[in-house]
Protein backbone atom coordinates (compact mmCIF):
# COMPACT_ATOMS: atom_id res chain seq x y z
CA UNK A 1 0.00 0.00 0.00
CA UNK A 2 1.35 3.45 -1.13
CA UNK A 3 1.93 5.30 1.58
CA UNK A 4 0.12 9.04 1.75
CA UNK A 5 2.82 11.30 3.80
CA UNK A 6 1.71 10.35 6.95
CA UNK A 7 -1.47 8.43 6.34
CA UNK A 8 -2.82 5.75 4.07
CA UNK A 9 -5.33 5.71 1.68
CA UNK A 10 -7.59 3.48 4.26
CA UNK A 11 -6.38 5.68 7.20
CA UNK A 12 -8.23 8.24 5.50
CA UNK A 13 -11.01 6.76 4.87
CA UNK A 14 -11.00 5.38 8.22
CA UNK A 15 -10.45 8.56 10.13
CA UNK A 16 -13.17 10.14 7.93
CA UNK A 17 -16.00 7.63 8.65
CA UNK A 18 -15.13 7.99 12.31
CA UNK A 19 -15.63 11.92 12.11
CA UNK A 20 -18.17 12.12 9.49
CA UNK A 21 -21.03 9.75 10.49
CA UNK A 22 -22.80 8.42 7.38
CA UNK A 23 -20.20 9.32 5.24
CA UNK A 24 -20.00 5.52 3.21
CA UNK A 25 -16.80 5.99 1.48
CA UNK A 26 -15.80 3.95 -0.96
CA UNK A 27 -12.11 2.52 -1.90
CA UNK A 28 -11.88 2.52 -5.13
CA UNK A 29 -8.70 0.81 -5.74
CA UNK A 30 -6.17 1.26 -8.49
CA UNK A 31 -4.61 -1.89 -10.04
CA UNK A 32 -1.97 -0.20 -11.89
CA UNK A 33 2.37 0.33 -10.11
CA UNK A 34 1.35 3.36 -9.19
CA UNK A 35 -1.46 2.26 -6.91
CA UNK A 36 -2.88 5.61 -6.13
CA UNK A 37 -6.59 4.42 -4.84
CA UNK A 38 -8.87 7.07 -4.55
CA UNK A 39 -12.22 7.64 -2.32
CA UNK A 40 -15.79 8.08 -3.87
CA UNK A 41 -17.92 9.69 -1.61
CA UNK A 42 -21.56 9.83 -1.00
CA UNK A 43 -22.74 13.25 -2.76
CA UNK A 44 -24.59 14.22 0.12
CA UNK A 45 -21.85 14.23 2.66
CA UNK A 46 -19.13 15.48 0.58
CA UNK A 47 -18.99 18.93 1.52
CA UNK A 48 -18.69 17.94 5.49
CA UNK A 49 -16.03 14.74 4.60
CA UNK A 50 -14.32 17.90 2.45
CA UNK A 51 -14.48 20.64 5.08
CA UNK A 52 -13.07 17.29 7.57
CA UNK A 53 -10.40 16.98 4.63
CA UNK A 54 -8.97 19.99 4.82
CA UNK A 55 -9.31 21.12 8.19
CA UNK A 56 -8.26 18.32 10.22
CA UNK A 57 -6.20 15.95 7.52
CA UNK A 58 -5.06 19.58 5.94
CA UNK A 59 -5.65 18.41 2.61
CA UNK A 60 -5.15 22.32 2.01
CA UNK A 61 -4.51 22.35 -1.83
CA UNK A 62 -6.42 21.50 -4.39
CA UNK A 63 -4.58 20.99 -8.16
CA UNK A 64 -7.34 19.67 -9.93
CA UNK A 65 -10.60 18.89 -10.71
CA UNK A 66 -11.50 16.89 -13.83
CA UNK A 67 -14.77 14.96 -14.82
CA UNK A 68 -15.35 11.73 -16.87
CA UNK A 69 -18.32 10.45 -18.43
CA UNK A 70 -19.09 7.11 -17.71
CA UNK A 71 -22.09 5.76 -20.78
CA UNK A 72 -24.29 2.95 -19.99
CA UNK A 73 -22.04 -0.26 -19.92
CA UNK A 74 -23.06 -3.84 -20.85
CA UNK A 75 -21.70 -6.35 -18.61
CA UNK A 76 -21.87 -9.86 -19.78
CA UNK A 77 -21.42 -12.23 -16.93
CA UNK A 78 -21.01 -16.03 -17.13
CA UNK A 79 -23.43 -17.74 -13.91
CA UNK A 80 -23.44 -21.49 -13.47
CA UNK A 81 -27.37 -22.46 -13.47
CA UNK A 82 -28.94 -25.75 -12.33
CA UNK A 83 -31.40 -26.71 -13.78
CA UNK A 84 -34.17 -29.96 -13.98
CA UNK A 85 -34.24 -31.76 -17.37
CA UNK A 86 -35.65 -34.49 -18.77
CA UNK A 87 -33.65 -37.36 -20.42
CA UNK A 88 -33.96 -40.45 -21.92
CA UNK A 89 -32.37 -43.16 -19.26
CA UNK A 90 -31.92 -46.35 -19.41
CA UNK A 91 -35.16 -46.45 -21.87
CA UNK A 92 -37.33 -44.63 -19.33
CA UNK A 93 -38.43 -40.61 -19.08
CA UNK A 94 -36.22 -39.52 -16.02
CA UNK A 95 -35.51 -35.79 -14.51
CA UNK A 96 -32.10 -34.84 -14.11
CA UNK A 97 -30.42 -32.06 -12.73
CA UNK A 98 -27.79 -30.42 -14.53
CA UNK A 99 -25.39 -27.66 -14.41
CA UNK A 100 -25.02 -25.01 -17.56
CA UNK A 101 -23.01 -22.14 -17.83
CA UNK A 102 -25.11 -19.34 -19.13
CA UNK A 103 -24.10 -16.29 -19.98
CA UNK A 104 -26.49 -13.30 -18.97
CA UNK A 105 -26.73 -9.90 -20.01
CA UNK A 106 -27.00 -6.34 -17.51
CA UNK A 107 -26.84 -2.83 -18.46
CA UNK A 108 -24.44 -0.88 -15.53
CA UNK A 109 -26.35 2.82 -15.81
CA UNK A 110 -23.51 5.53 -16.91
CA UNK A 111 -23.22 8.22 -14.87
CA UNK A 112 -20.73 11.41 -14.96
CA UNK A 113 -18.18 11.43 -12.45
CA UNK A 114 -16.27 14.32 -11.14
CA UNK A 115 -12.70 13.90 -9.63
CA UNK A 116 -11.08 15.71 -7.33
CA UNK A 117 -7.08 15.77 -6.71
CA UNK A 118 -5.85 17.12 -3.39
CA UNK A 119 -2.64 17.67 -1.41
CA UNK A 120 -1.37 18.90 1.46
CA UNK A 121 1.21 21.53 1.61
CA UNK A 122 1.27 21.71 5.31
CA UNK A 123 1.69 17.53 5.62
CA UNK A 124 3.95 17.16 2.12
CA UNK A 125 1.52 14.31 1.00
CA UNK A 126 -0.84 13.75 -1.73
CA UNK A 127 -2.40 13.08 -4.30
CA UNK A 128 -5.39 12.20 -3.16
CA UNK A 129 -8.39 11.62 -5.28
CA UNK A 130 -11.79 11.58 -3.72
CA UNK A 131 -14.48 11.16 -6.60
CA UNK A 132 -18.27 12.07 -6.67
CA UNK A 133 -20.78 10.40 -8.63
CA UNK A 134 -24.07 11.97 -10.13
CA UNK A 135 -26.81 9.35 -10.19
CA UNK A 136 -27.45 9.29 -13.89
CA UNK A 137 -26.36 11.34 -16.89
CA UNK A 138 -29.47 12.70 -17.72
CA UNK A 139 -31.59 14.49 -15.88
CA UNK A 140 -30.36 13.75 -12.13
CA UNK A 141 -26.40 14.90 -13.14
CA UNK A 142 -26.17 17.25 -9.52
CA UNK A 143 -23.22 17.11 -7.49
CA UNK A 144 -22.36 19.61 -4.26
CA UNK A 145 -19.91 22.04 -5.13
CA UNK A 146 -17.10 22.45 -3.32
CA UNK A 147 -15.72 26.10 -4.18
CA UNK A 148 -16.93 26.90 -0.91
CA UNK A 149 -13.95 24.45 0.72
CA UNK A 150 -11.13 25.15 -1.94
CA UNK A 151 -11.93 27.91 -3.72
CA UNK A 152 -9.68 27.05 -6.39
CA UNK A 153 -12.51 24.54 -7.64
CA UNK A 154 -14.77 27.42 -9.09
CA UNK A 155 -13.67 27.75 -12.52
CA UNK A 156 -13.07 24.42 -12.81
CA UNK A 157 -16.31 23.59 -11.88
CA UNK A 158 -17.83 25.51 -13.98
CA UNK A 159 -15.35 23.64 -17.04
CA UNK A 160 -17.14 20.46 -15.97
CA UNK A 161 -20.71 21.94 -16.28
CA UNK A 162 -19.82 23.35 -19.46
CA UNK A 163 -18.38 20.27 -20.89
CA UNK A 164 -20.06 17.58 -19.26
CA UNK A 165 -23.25 19.23 -17.88
CA UNK A 166 -22.52 18.53 -13.99
CA UNK A 167 -24.97 20.95 -12.19
CA UNK A 168 -22.52 22.15 -9.14
CA UNK A 169 -25.46 22.86 -6.25
CA UNK A 170 -23.80 25.69 -4.39
CA UNK A 171 -21.04 27.19 -6.76
CA UNK A 172 -21.36 30.85 -6.40
CA UNK A 173 -21.01 31.72 -10.11
CA UNK A 174 -21.83 28.30 -12.39
CA UNK A 175 -21.73 29.49 -16.07
CA UNK A 176 -20.22 28.69 -18.90
CA UNK A 177 -16.57 28.96 -19.13
CA UNK A 178 -15.29 27.97 -22.54
CA UNK A 179 -18.21 27.62 -24.72
CA UNK A 180 -21.13 30.72 -25.39
CA UNK A 181 -23.91 30.99 -23.17
CA UNK A 182 -26.63 30.44 -25.83
CA UNK A 183 -24.70 26.71 -26.42
CA UNK A 184 -26.30 23.90 -25.79
CA UNK A 185 -24.24 20.47 -25.74
CA UNK A 186 -22.05 19.09 -23.83
CA UNK A 187 -18.71 18.21 -26.17
CA UNK A 188 -17.20 16.14 -24.19
CA UNK A 189 -19.77 13.77 -23.22
CA UNK A 190 -19.63 10.69 -24.95
CA UNK A 191 -23.16 10.87 -26.78
CA UNK A 192 -21.66 14.61 -27.87
CA UNK A 193 -22.70 14.81 -31.73
CA UNK A 194 -20.65 17.36 -33.08
CA UNK A 195 -21.93 19.99 -36.14
CA UNK A 196 -22.24 18.66 -39.44
CA UNK A 197 -19.46 20.98 -41.11
CA UNK A 198 -17.59 17.98 -43.14
CA UNK A 199 -18.36 19.75 -46.58
CA UNK A 200 -14.50 20.44 -47.16
CA UNK A 201 -12.06 17.91 -45.90
CA UNK A 202 -9.20 18.04 -48.64
CA UNK A 203 -6.82 15.57 -46.92
CA UNK A 204 -10.20 13.42 -44.89
CA UNK A 205 -9.21 9.89 -43.41
CA UNK A 206 -10.97 6.90 -41.46
CA UNK A 207 -13.60 8.56 -38.81
CA UNK A 208 -13.53 12.10 -41.23
CA UNK A 209 -13.38 10.37 -44.51
CA UNK A 210 -16.75 8.66 -43.16
CA UNK A 211 -17.89 11.53 -41.64
CA UNK A 212 -17.45 13.62 -45.08
CA UNK A 213 -18.87 11.21 -47.63
CA UNK A 214 -22.41 11.33 -44.93
CA UNK A 215 -22.19 14.75 -46.12
CA UNK A 216 -22.22 14.23 -49.56
CA UNK A 217 -22.51 17.28 -51.52
CA UNK A 218 -24.91 19.03 -50.52
CA UNK A 219 -24.66 23.09 -50.65
CA UNK A 220 -21.83 22.84 -52.93
CA UNK A 221 -21.20 24.75 -55.84
CA UNK A 222 -23.10 27.25 -54.31
CA UNK A 223 -20.62 29.94 -54.33
CA UNK A 224 -20.53 33.46 -55.83
CA UNK A 225 -18.72 32.18 -59.13
CA UNK A 226 -21.28 29.55 -59.81
CA UNK A 227 -24.13 32.29 -59.18
CA UNK A 228 -22.32 35.01 -61.21
CA UNK A 229 -21.38 32.42 -63.89
CA UNK A 230 -25.12 31.56 -64.02
CA UNK A 231 -26.25 35.33 -64.36
CA UNK A 232 -24.20 35.31 -67.20
CA UNK A 233 -25.59 32.70 -69.24
CA UNK B 1 11.22 55.66 -72.67
CA UNK B 2 10.15 55.75 -68.71
CA UNK B 3 13.24 54.99 -67.98
CA UNK B 4 14.89 56.79 -70.49
CA UNK B 5 13.28 59.87 -68.60
CA UNK B 6 14.30 59.47 -65.44
CA UNK B 7 17.83 58.53 -66.41
CA UNK B 8 16.98 62.43 -67.11
CA UNK B 9 15.72 63.53 -64.43
CA UNK B 10 11.90 63.38 -65.29
CA UNK B 11 9.67 61.43 -63.41
CA UNK B 12 6.89 59.77 -65.34
CA UNK B 13 4.20 57.45 -64.24
CA UNK B 14 0.35 56.60 -64.47
CA UNK B 15 -2.29 57.49 -61.63
CA UNK B 16 -2.37 53.83 -61.02
CA UNK B 17 1.01 53.00 -60.55
CA UNK B 18 1.03 56.34 -57.86
CA UNK B 19 -1.92 55.20 -56.44
CA UNK B 20 -0.73 51.33 -56.25
CA UNK B 21 2.30 52.77 -54.89
CA UNK B 22 0.82 54.28 -51.91
CA UNK B 23 -0.96 51.70 -51.35
CA UNK B 24 0.70 48.84 -51.21
CA UNK B 25 3.99 50.82 -49.37
CA UNK B 26 1.82 52.04 -45.96
CA UNK B 27 -0.16 48.50 -45.67
CA UNK B 28 -0.47 49.46 -41.44
CA UNK B 29 -1.24 46.19 -39.44
CA UNK B 30 -4.27 45.74 -36.83
CA UNK B 31 -2.70 45.34 -33.63
CA UNK B 32 -4.46 41.98 -32.39
CA UNK B 33 -3.34 38.47 -32.23
CA UNK B 34 -5.02 35.04 -31.40
CA UNK B 35 -2.55 32.48 -30.63
CA UNK B 36 1.12 31.46 -30.58
CA UNK B 37 1.17 32.93 -34.48
CA UNK B 38 1.02 36.10 -32.83
CA UNK B 39 4.19 35.82 -31.24
CA UNK B 40 6.05 35.22 -34.22
CA UNK B 41 4.36 38.09 -35.64
CA UNK B 42 5.55 40.32 -33.26
CA UNK B 43 8.80 38.97 -33.53
CA UNK B 44 8.60 39.89 -37.06
CA UNK B 45 7.60 43.75 -35.78
CA UNK B 46 10.86 43.66 -33.37
CA UNK B 47 14.22 44.64 -34.49
CA UNK B 48 15.49 41.49 -36.10
CA UNK B 49 13.00 40.86 -39.23
CA UNK B 50 11.85 44.25 -38.77
CA UNK B 51 8.42 44.17 -40.99
CA UNK B 52 8.64 48.27 -40.47
CA UNK B 53 11.30 47.96 -43.99
CA UNK B 54 8.18 47.20 -45.61
CA UNK B 55 6.25 49.88 -44.93
CA UNK B 56 4.50 48.29 -42.35
CA UNK B 57 5.50 50.71 -40.05
CA UNK B 58 2.93 51.12 -36.97
CA UNK B 59 0.67 48.38 -35.49
CA UNK B 60 -2.42 50.11 -35.03
CA UNK B 61 -5.12 49.03 -31.91
CA UNK B 62 -7.73 50.59 -33.65
CA UNK B 63 -9.98 48.87 -36.66
CA UNK B 64 -10.47 52.27 -38.11
CA UNK B 65 -6.55 52.83 -38.59
CA UNK B 66 -5.52 49.92 -40.07
CA UNK B 67 -5.17 48.30 -43.65
CA UNK B 68 -3.95 44.80 -43.06
CA UNK B 69 -5.88 42.41 -40.42
CA UNK B 70 -2.95 39.49 -39.93
CA UNK B 71 -5.49 36.54 -38.42
CA UNK B 72 -2.25 35.19 -36.44
CA UNK B 73 -3.58 31.76 -34.62
CA UNK B 74 -6.39 29.87 -33.89
CA UNK B 75 -9.75 31.00 -34.38
CA UNK B 76 -12.34 29.70 -32.12
CA UNK B 77 -15.59 29.63 -32.95
CA UNK B 78 -15.92 31.88 -29.64
CA UNK B 79 -14.27 34.50 -31.49
CA UNK B 80 -15.18 34.23 -34.91
CA UNK B 81 -18.16 36.85 -34.66
CA UNK B 82 -15.86 39.11 -33.28
CA UNK B 83 -12.98 38.83 -35.59
CA UNK B 84 -15.86 39.30 -38.50
CA UNK B 85 -16.65 42.60 -36.50
CA UNK B 86 -13.14 44.00 -36.35
CA UNK B 87 -12.88 43.12 -40.33
CA UNK B 88 -16.35 45.09 -41.43
CA UNK B 89 -15.01 47.75 -38.65
CA UNK B 90 -11.72 48.49 -40.56
CA UNK B 91 -11.29 51.19 -43.79
CA UNK B 92 -11.40 50.32 -46.67
CA UNK B 93 -8.98 49.81 -49.10
CA UNK B 94 -7.99 46.24 -46.29
CA UNK B 95 -6.55 43.17 -47.16
CA UNK B 96 -6.32 39.98 -45.00
CA UNK B 97 -3.48 37.37 -44.41
CA UNK B 98 -4.54 34.27 -42.77
CA UNK B 99 -0.98 33.22 -40.71
CA UNK B 100 -0.64 29.56 -39.62
CA UNK B 101 -2.04 26.25 -40.28
CA UNK B 102 -5.10 26.82 -37.11
CA UNK B 103 -5.66 30.65 -39.18
CA UNK B 104 -6.36 28.56 -42.57
CA UNK B 105 -7.81 25.79 -41.87
CA UNK B 106 -7.98 24.54 -38.49
CA UNK B 107 -5.10 22.96 -38.14
CA UNK B 108 -4.33 20.68 -35.30
CA UNK B 109 -7.30 21.74 -34.02
CA UNK B 110 -9.43 20.61 -37.42
CA UNK B 111 -11.72 18.54 -35.89
CA UNK B 112 -12.85 19.87 -32.44
CA UNK B 113 -16.06 20.85 -31.36
CA UNK B 114 -14.40 24.56 -30.72
CA UNK B 115 -12.65 26.46 -33.75
CA UNK B 116 -13.25 27.39 -37.02
CA UNK B 117 -12.07 25.61 -39.67
CA UNK B 118 -10.42 28.45 -41.43
CA UNK B 119 -10.94 32.37 -41.02
CA UNK B 120 -11.70 32.34 -44.95
CA UNK B 121 -15.37 30.94 -44.15
CA UNK B 122 -16.34 34.51 -42.73
CA UNK B 123 -14.00 37.28 -44.67
CA UNK B 124 -11.86 37.18 -47.84
CA UNK B 125 -7.84 36.29 -47.05
CA UNK B 126 -5.40 37.35 -49.25
CA UNK B 127 -2.87 35.44 -48.38
CA UNK B 128 -2.35 32.34 -46.77
CA UNK B 129 0.37 31.60 -44.82
CA UNK B 130 1.15 27.54 -43.49
CA UNK B 131 2.95 26.90 -40.89
CA UNK B 132 2.80 25.84 -37.26
CA UNK B 133 4.18 29.01 -36.44
CA UNK B 134 5.30 30.05 -39.64
CA UNK B 135 8.04 32.04 -39.59
CA UNK B 136 8.98 35.49 -39.42
CA UNK B 137 10.46 34.80 -42.92
CA UNK B 138 7.26 33.42 -44.01
CA UNK B 139 5.21 36.63 -42.63
CA UNK B 140 7.93 39.07 -44.63
CA UNK B 141 6.94 36.76 -47.45
CA UNK B 142 3.36 36.69 -48.23
CA UNK B 143 3.54 40.10 -46.72
CA UNK B 144 5.79 41.35 -50.09
CA UNK B 145 3.22 38.89 -51.27
CA UNK B 146 0.25 41.10 -50.78
CA UNK B 147 2.62 43.99 -52.04
CA UNK B 148 2.60 42.49 -55.37
CA UNK B 149 -0.66 41.62 -55.66
CA UNK B 150 -1.95 45.70 -55.26
CA UNK B 151 0.55 46.13 -57.47
CA UNK B 152 -0.58 43.84 -60.13
CA UNK B 153 -4.05 44.93 -59.76
CA UNK B 154 -6.06 47.62 -61.93
CA UNK B 155 -8.04 50.25 -61.04
CA UNK B 156 -10.92 49.97 -63.52
CA UNK B 157 -12.18 46.57 -65.02
CA UNK B 158 -12.91 43.09 -63.86
CA UNK B 159 -10.38 42.47 -61.42
CA UNK B 160 -10.38 46.54 -59.75
CA UNK B 161 -10.17 46.16 -55.64
CA UNK B 162 -13.37 45.45 -53.95
CA UNK B 163 -13.51 49.36 -52.58
CA UNK B 164 -13.62 50.36 -56.42
CA UNK B 165 -16.44 47.92 -57.08
CA UNK B 166 -19.92 50.50 -56.44
CA UNK B 167 -21.93 46.90 -56.24
CA UNK B 168 -18.89 44.62 -54.40
CA UNK B 169 -20.27 43.55 -50.99
CA UNK B 170 -18.67 45.64 -47.90
CA UNK B 171 -19.77 44.66 -45.30
CA UNK B 172 -19.60 40.79 -44.15
CA UNK B 173 -22.54 39.49 -42.01
CA UNK B 174 -21.38 38.48 -38.73
CA UNK B 175 -22.29 34.32 -37.51
CA UNK B 176 -24.34 34.28 -34.60
CA UNK B 177 -23.65 32.17 -31.98
CA UNK B 178 -26.47 29.07 -31.88
CA UNK B 179 -27.30 26.68 -30.47
CA UNK B 180 -25.02 23.76 -31.64
CA UNK B 181 -22.85 25.45 -34.07
CA UNK B 182 -22.30 29.25 -35.58
CA UNK B 183 -25.21 30.42 -37.93
CA UNK B 184 -24.37 30.33 -40.50
CA UNK B 185 -21.72 27.96 -40.06
CA UNK B 186 -19.77 29.62 -43.47
CA UNK B 187 -20.66 32.70 -46.24
CA UNK B 188 -21.37 30.89 -49.05
CA UNK B 189 -20.41 34.30 -50.64
CA UNK B 190 -16.71 34.60 -49.76
CA UNK B 191 -16.23 30.75 -49.53
CA UNK B 192 -17.78 28.39 -52.43
CA UNK B 193 -17.76 25.21 -50.92
CA UNK B 194 -14.86 23.70 -52.71
CA UNK B 195 -16.22 20.56 -54.77
CA UNK B 196 -14.34 17.82 -53.59
CA UNK B 197 -12.05 15.87 -56.25
CA UNK B 198 -11.23 12.23 -55.38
Amino acid sequence: MRKLGLKTVEEIKAAIEAAVPGAEVELVPNPSPSGQHSLRLKPDRAVEVARFLRDELLFDYLSNVTGVDWPDKEIAEKVKVTRTVTKMVDGAEQAVEETVEETRKRVEPGCLEAVYHLYSVALKQGPLAIRLRTVNRTDQAELPSLTPIWRSAEFQEREIFDLFGIVFTGHPDLRRLLMWDGFKDHPMRRDYVEPDDFEWEPTAHDGVLARTEAHGNRDQGSGIRDQLAKAGQ
Amino acid sequence: MKIELGKQGVLVTTIEELYNWGRRSSIWPMQFGLACCAIEMIATTMARYDLARFGAEVFRPSPRQADLMIVSGTVTKKMAPQVVRLYNQMAEPKYVIAMGACAISGGPFKQGYNVLKGIDRYIPVDVHIPGCPPRPEALMQAFITLQKKIDGQHLTGEGRPRFLDAEAQGEFPVPVEGEHDLEPTSNKGVWPVPVVIR
